[in-house]
């Protein structure tokens, strides 16, 4: 297949992300443990933490089933309106979510549907007395399906986005009714893509903390996070903090593998890479329902952000852009967003290309599988070892060598880098599984390689979601507060840090308009993952 | 920028530069360095911290820098990460709940001073943390949506369920701590059962004090645990008194915020003077305004006129910091089991 050249580079590059993520995770989980003395022998599984298990998988199911179920029809909709005023902008809107700090999105969220929202304000107009309440399950879930529902959505666009136009063509030729279409040409797309989505959106609801109980009434609503974060902060526990984030990799790794055996390789085929054109697009059923979803969309995400936006205009912004604590909070957003996302992406990239290329042809030798299962699993598991134990960790390995503050940067970016893996990887390993499977035989028998392949045959088809993947990583980093927080010393100070500081001093203006810059900045970040879908003509390959 | 300018700025520029490093060199090589663990509010640009660090500065021929960390709990967390060989001189922002904590790990040494001038209420004294602010914890409310606020801790617990009120959790915030010892001083062995009758009050109960005050301003909830210093941030920097603290008859229960030196402190001279410091007027006549909390001795001028409306508990609560230490877990698991009910 390729030059071995090329293929030990392939696999040595690969191997060593993987080999350094492992390695990064385990050397601050052994330093928390060396500190601590050991393995201790407290009880760990009490009724409480019984009880928040039972409630973290009760509700992380939901919100994931919620999510992806939401998702569906949103993607379908937006696959199937190819071109229609303003597109591009309802998928940079989708991005934005994930890019808000929690409590940002949480308060937004309160405007709309809280006990004083816009809602429960138009209820009571229309004379309604029961007001709807977000404190609960319900505010949870609801919560939940703001930040993720988007992403899902985002990542079966894509992947429906990915279907040869031949199948299109088939399909109309052979007359299919709407739901054979779904049945033999999109589902097979989704239900590959399903396992990964599903499994990205329960880690990150599993591991929900700040949305929890803020939203959740009471601490009948805790999530194994909580336990963590109150093992490590408030008892300082390290053995106990790490005893119940394994309990949660190994909860949630047991789910991954089930989710798993639903997905179904989808069936690469070759295709001349013409772009799609829909012949299911012009009745006027699916038109209505197209229009339906996606304003669904556009407003269920759209109102609790448009609210965010309408508090940061009442703030004193012009006094905020000329303050010189805030220019230096967003230069190192900016900077630790765009370092997090280069290394996360050219990791996730090095390995999916490396665990392709070992697994390659009918026969792939045990190790071989091996090492692709490893790949899949560190990048989707990664998620579940909570920043304040890697940050913790860190912190103690790196004291030996002289003042921490001055390595801070470099562990953020690594923490938010290791963060974003899951997500690049559902956007990269799909994408790339396609392109190596209409190129790889075709490149190889024209002996193209090395640069030469990069520039010409990888690289205009992978640059829609490599930038994709790019600004997501970016925003994702952009809205973080957990592993800044860890190392807080005041010569690292990033925009969601300045706005939780300053919310935490009474001045809550002051935050609204951070919220605002935030958002902004992540809407540029989106502009730049969307940057691949301007301009693509009829006909060319895409 | 003409060439000619331009050189001629890049000069003055390396100029400036190169006086900056003689001058800071020439400084450090002079003077002594306090290092003061903090947590991040007290160091933020309204904070004391500057002004503080100015003030001492001037007496002492020395200077202070400051390492800032989340709150109160993450100092502690971080003095334990770091043992020994931690560099601060002085860890300033714990609060008298985790005093026998921290006095457990062995990294403070006994202050040595008198301190006969600071005045706390409870009479908070200890041979190796020094106050230098408290305030009292209070539920806070909105005068325009809340006409008759709660007169005591029962009548919160005992009061109209659809007025509701926000908390924080004791499992990972101070005020939710202080509220649980609070319901624990009144109530003592009934606190339990006081806590399932609250729990129909409770809109939801956040992971700390920013959730709750910013869910309590968008006016979601009435009523929400705060200080009884709060209404004064509203009063002097926002010119309203929209919000107050609604005084309990039982009394309130105070949160001291306490410092202490090292033993591991390279300039124990200096950390002992920056004490003595903290108590004099010069430093709490800064505290009021900027960190929001009560002086705990006499300040150059009288305190503004928002202080003189604050509710003044004629009670005070403050369990000993060893039986909160040794019953922590406990009571915050009543807590859990009373609030879990359905």
């Amino acid at each position: 297949m390729f030059a071995p050249a090329e293929n030990r580079i392939t696999i040595t590059a690969g191997t060593l992300s993987l080999g350094g993520i492992l390695l990064f995770v385990c050397l601050a989980v052994a330093a928390l443990l060396f500190q601590a003395g050991g393995f201790g022998n407290g009880v760990l599984f009490d009724a409480y933490i019984w009880r928040v298990t039972r409630f973290t998988l009760l509700q992380a199911s939901l919100s994931t089933l919620l999510s992806v179920l939401l998702a569906i029809p949103i993607a379908r909709a937006l696959a199937r309106r190819a071109r229609f005023p303003g597109r591009v902008w309802v998928l940079r809107l989708m991005a934005l979510p994930l890019g808000l700090p929690v409590l940002v999105g949480a308060l937004g969220l309160i405007e709309i549907w809280g006990r004083q929202g816009v809602l429960n304000t138009a209820l009571a107009g229309l004379g309604l007395q029961q007001p709807v309440s977000i404190y609960g399950l319900f505010g949870i879930l609801l919560a939940h399906v703001f930040f993720n529902m988007p992403l899902v959505a985002r990542l079966f666009l894509a992947g429906l986005e990915r279907i040869p136009s031949e199948y299109w063509r088939t399909a109309a030729n052979l007359g299919m009714p709407p739901a054979a279409l779904f049945r033999f040409v999109e589902w097979p797309i989704l239900r590959g893509l399903l396992p990964g989505a599903a499994g990205l959106v329960f880690m990150l609801c599993a591991t929900s903390f700040t949305l929890v109980l803020t939203l959740g009434g009471g601490p009948a609503a805790s999530t194994i996070e909580v336990a963590i974060y109150q093992a490590l902060r408030f008892d300082f526990d390290p053995q106990r903090a790490i005893a119940l984030s394994a309990l949660q990799i190994v909860m949630t790794g047991a789910l991954l593998l089930v989710l798993a055996r639903v997905a179904t390789e989808p069936a690469q085929s070759v295709t001349g890479g013409r772009a799609s054109m829909r012949y299911d697009a012009d009745t006027g059923l699916s038109r209505l329902s197209d229009t339906g979803w996606i304003l669904f969309a556009l407003v269920f995400i759209g109102a609790p952000l448009t609210a965010v936006v309408g508090s940061g205009l009442r703030a004193d912004l012009a006094k905020l852009a000329g303050d010189p604590t805030v220019h230096r909070a967003l230069i190192t957003s900016i900077a630790i967003a765009v370092g997090s996302a280069l290394l996360c992406v050219g990791i996730a990239a090095a390995m999916i290309r490396a665990a392709g290329t070992v697994t390659a042809g009918r026969h792939a030798p045990t190790l071989a599988r091996f090492f692709a299962g490893a790949v899949t699993a560190s990048t989707s598991l990664v998620l579940l070892v909570p920043p304040v134990v890697l940050g913790a960790g860190w912190f103690l390995l790196l004291r030996p060598f002289g003042d921490v503050a001055r390595f801070a940067p470099a562990i953020v970016v690594a923490i938010n880098g290791l963060m974003a893996l899951p997500f690049v990887h559902r956007i990269l390993a799909p994408a790339m599984a396609t392109h190596a499977a209409r190129t790889d035989r075709l490149t190889a028998s024209l002996g193209i390689r090395g640069l030469h392949r990069l520039r010409w045959i990888d690289l205009p088809p992978l640059k829609k979601p490599l930038l994709m993947a790019f600004s997501f990583a970016m925003a994702l980093s952009l809205g973080d507060l957990g592993a800044v927080a860890l190392f807080g010393s005041q010569d690292m100070i990033t925009l969601p840090w300045l706005l939780y500081s300053r919310m935490g001093s009474y001045r809550t203006a002051d935050a609204a308009g951070l919220a605002l810059f935030l958002g902004l900045l992540c809407l540029i970040f989106t502009m730049l993952g969307t940057a691949g879908d301007r301009r693509v003509p009829e006909g060319r390959n895409t | 920028m003409s060439k000619s300018s331009q050189l001629k700025f890049l000069s003055r520029l390396a100029l400036a530069a190169a006086a900056s490093l003689v001058f800071t060199t020439g400084a450090s090589a002079a003077d002594k360095t306090l290092t003061v663990y903090t947590y991040e509010s007290f160091i933020t640009e309204w904070g004391p911290g500057a002004k503080v660090a100015e003030a001492f500065e001037k007496t002492c021929e020395c200077k202070v820098t400051y390492v800032g960390v989340a709150d109160g709990v993450e100092l502690l967390t971080r003095l334990k990460l770091e043992g020994a060989a931690s560099k601060a001189d002085i860890v300033l922002g714990l609060d008298t709940n985790l005093v026998a904590e921290a006095k457990a790990t062995g990294f403070f040494a006994p202050h040595g001073i008198e301190a006969k001038d600071v005045k706390v209420p409870g009479d908070f004294t200890d041979d190796t943390f020094l106050p230098y602010d408290y305030g009292h914890f209070a539920v806070v409310y909105d005068t325009q949506t809340l006409k008759t606020p709660p007169k005591s801790l029962k009548d919160l617990v005992e009061g109209d369920p659809s007025q509701k009120i926000v908390i924080e959790d004791p499992r990972t915030s101070t005020p939710g701590l202080g509220l649980l010892l609070w319901v624990k001083a009144v109530y003592g062995d009934e606190a339990g059962a006081a806590w399932a009758k609250l729990k129909d009050r409770v809109l939801t109960v956040t992971p700390g004090w920013s959730e709750a005050y910013g869910l309590f301003t968008k006016g979601e909830a009435p009523m929400v645990l705060s200080y009884t210093t709060s209404p004064a941030y509203h009063m002097v920097a926002e010119n309203t008194d929209r919000y107050q603290a609604a005084e309990f008859s039982e009394g309130h229960y105070i949160q001291i915020e306490v410092a202490g030196m090292t033993k591991s402190a390279k300039e124990p001279e200096l950390a002992k003077q920056f004490l003595g410091f903290m108590t004099g007027p010069e430093f709490q006549s800064i505290i009021p305004t900027t960190n929001w909390m009560m002086p705990v001795a006499a300040t150059k001028e009288p305190l503004p006129e928002a202080f003189g409306k604050l509710v003044n508990p004629a009670k005070t609560f403050l369990l000993p910091s060893e039986d909160v230490a040794a019953n922590r877990k406990a009571w915050i698991d009543e807590w859990l089991a009373a609030m879990s009910k359905n």
